[in-house]
């Protein structure tokens, strides 16, 4: 058994960095290189691409991705977890295997994949045996938005994944897999835990939770100190050097920028965080008060003595659907009484929406560069403050009166207070908006499966 | 006397659903029991008056000399139905380090904080 085994973020979110991952593969050693490409909301939009393309719906960008590393990647052993598959784990695969194929790896890579995670067919089924899905935020059943389901997944731990790594798979590539996950499944593969050594489970859990937000553990988003992290326009992504024993050092690249230290690792420990105690995944309760940290050197951080208790009945559900119309208009009001004339523009902009009549589930106004972030705690900007953005949003389950809105605003220009600009991007876009409903299904009624074929 | 808790804190905050949650860790492991007894969820929910409309609650990290709050109901519905510029909460870190708290004068002494 190898005694260290180094995991590596190549992604905090689809759209991240795209540099990020090749420079994880190149610029040092690595065991794995975990990526993470789905937040709440990215199964509805593959959800609506493979609607339009059944050979879509996955993240497309890990294709070329794996044409650029891999060849790097099978000559020093370097295996990949990655939930880029979306709705499409099958199509992903498929479009992988034919970029391996033309790198000359025919029989050479072995490619996983995890599926069982897509319940979308399942639903009717599952509510008629009692199961209600019911929003863990609000209570409500599921049967409320039923007809306006884009798409529902569950999220599925490690072990599926370790399944794949334990028959050779290189690559292993899933669907709705959580996060932490695609850092636990190679330290269990590797170190051979077992599924109820509860303190290795968090353990590994809350490695993948430092690092699955990219570099947010390693100098990005970093208030500590920010105007002295170096070098951040070549910054490192984090990787954790975990040990047989639970314990590991969050570190990154020699001659990377960025920074690795106490509050970098602390300030990502508690991104969105619920209660502490109970950091529930499908493969563990991780409890974030017994972590404890340790100054390890220049940009290591040692995290140790982590516990864990038994992982509970059920799993997250994550369930989208379509909850009306939205549109936000902006204009750009400048020096002298820059805020006087935004509140102005507002004022008139309501009365002219009152009198048309349209009605909104929600209207909001924010004045960029006075309460935008803050909302009142900010106080009054100064008088002389030199511009101030007026930004409205409306929102409605009517389509009709959001396309209105997004009609009086352009006008305000000629028919509101002076100096008033920032509209080169034309009328404001309408919409659709795709919501996400958490719920709880029982773990037994849930299969993962696992194939794993050559390229 | 009185001190902005930016000079005591720093912070991350983030969102699920319409709860925002603010990661409060003190700049100075001696900060830690003040944070503990002067930034109660009573006060941050007041400190967030006319944004967080639902209950704060608190919870202790002592092990990283952190607080972690959950402001409910504070993200106009959160997620894609918000119409905030802030719908995933990021900046509620920075508001939270607005707040001013009270000291003594022979505590601020002893930790140099004049």
């Amino acid at each position: 058994m190898k005694q260290t085994i180094r995991v590596a973020a190549g992604q905090g979110f689809w759209g991240d960095l795209p540099e990020a991952p090749v420079r994880q593969v190149e610029e040092g050693p690595i065991d794995y290189l975990m990526l993470d490409y789905l937040a709440e909301v990215t199964m509805s939009i593959m959800q609506k691409q493979k609607a339009r393309d059944p050979n879509a719906g996955y993240a497309k960008d890990f294709v070329p991705l794996m044409k650029r590393i891999l060849p790097a990647c099978v000559e020093r052993g370097i295996r990949i977890t990655a939930n880029a598959g979306g709705v499409n784990v099958r199509g992903c695969a498929e479009a992988v295997r034919q970029v391996a194929r033309e790198l000359g790896f025919t029989g050479k890579v072995k490619i996983g994949i995890v599926t069982g995670d897509d319940i979308m067919d399942r639903l009717d089924e599952f509510m008629a045996s009692g199961i209600e899905l019911r929003n863990m935020d609000t209570g409500e059943a599921l049967a409320t938005v039923r007809d306006r389901i884009q798409s529902a997944n569950v999220y599925l731990g490690a072990w599926p994944m370790v399944e794949a790594l334990n028959h050779g798979a290189q690559i292993v590539i899933t669907g709705r897999a959580t996060d932490t996950g695609l850092t636990l499944a190679p330290l269990i593969n590797e170190f051979g835990w077992r599924a109820d050594d509860w303190d290795k489970m968090a353990a590994g859990t809350i490695a993948g939770h430092i690092i699955e937000c990219g570099a947010q553990a390693s100098g990005g988003n970093c208030q500590f100190d920010w105007q002295n992290i170096a070098d951040m326009a070549n910054v490192g992504f984090p990787i954790a050097e975990a040990s047989p024993d639970g314990s590991f050092v969050i570190t990154k690249h020699d001659g990377t920028g960025g920074r690795v230290n106490l509050p970098s690792v602390k300030e990502q420990l508690v991104y969105e965080m619920g209660d502490p105690h109970e950091y529930i995944t499908p493969d563990c309760v991780a409890d974030f008060t017994t972590i404890r940290l340790e100054d390890a050197g220049k940009d290591r951080v040692r995290v140790y003595g982590i516990k864990g208790r038994q992982a509970t009945d059920s799993l997250k559900v994550s369930i989208s659907y379509t909850a009306g119309y939205k549109a936000v208009g902006t204009l750009v009001y400048s020096w002298p009484d820059a805020y006087d004339k935004a509140q102005a523009a507002d004022k008139i902009l309501r009365a002219r929406l009152d009198k048309l009549g349209l009605r909104f589930d929600q209207i909001l106004t924010e004045f960029v560069g006075a309460n935008a972030t803050h909302g009142p705690l900010a106080g009054n900007p100064p008088s002389d403050a030199p511009e101030v953005q007026l930004r409205v949003g409306v929102r409605s389950s009517d389509r009709s009166a959001v396309e209105r809105f997004t009609k009086e605003i352009a006008p305000l220009i000629l028919t509101g207070p002076p100096a008033v600009t920032g509209f080169a991007g034309g009328r404001p876009k309408v919409e659709e908006i795709v919501a996400y409903w958490p719920a709880l299904i029982p773990k037994e009624v849930i299969t993962p499966t696992v194939e794993v074929f050559e390229a | 006397m009185k001190i902005q808790l930016v000079r005591l804190a720093h912070a991350r905050s983030g969102d699920k659903g319409d709860t925002a949650n603010v990661g409060l860790i003190a700049l100075r492991d001696e900060f830690y029991p003040i944070l503990v007894r002067e930034v109660t969820s009573e006060r941050v929910k007041d400190h967030f008056k006319g944004i967080c409309k639902g209950k704060v609650e608190r919870f202790k990290l002592p092990n990283l000399q952190a607080l972690n709050f959950l402001l409910h109901e504070s993200l106009g519905g959160g997620g894609t139905l918000s119409l905030m510029t802030d719908a995933q909460g990021k900046t509620f870190s920075t508001a939270l380090l607005r707040m001013m708290v009270e000291i003594s004068d022979d505590e601020a002494k002893a930790l140099g904080l004049g």
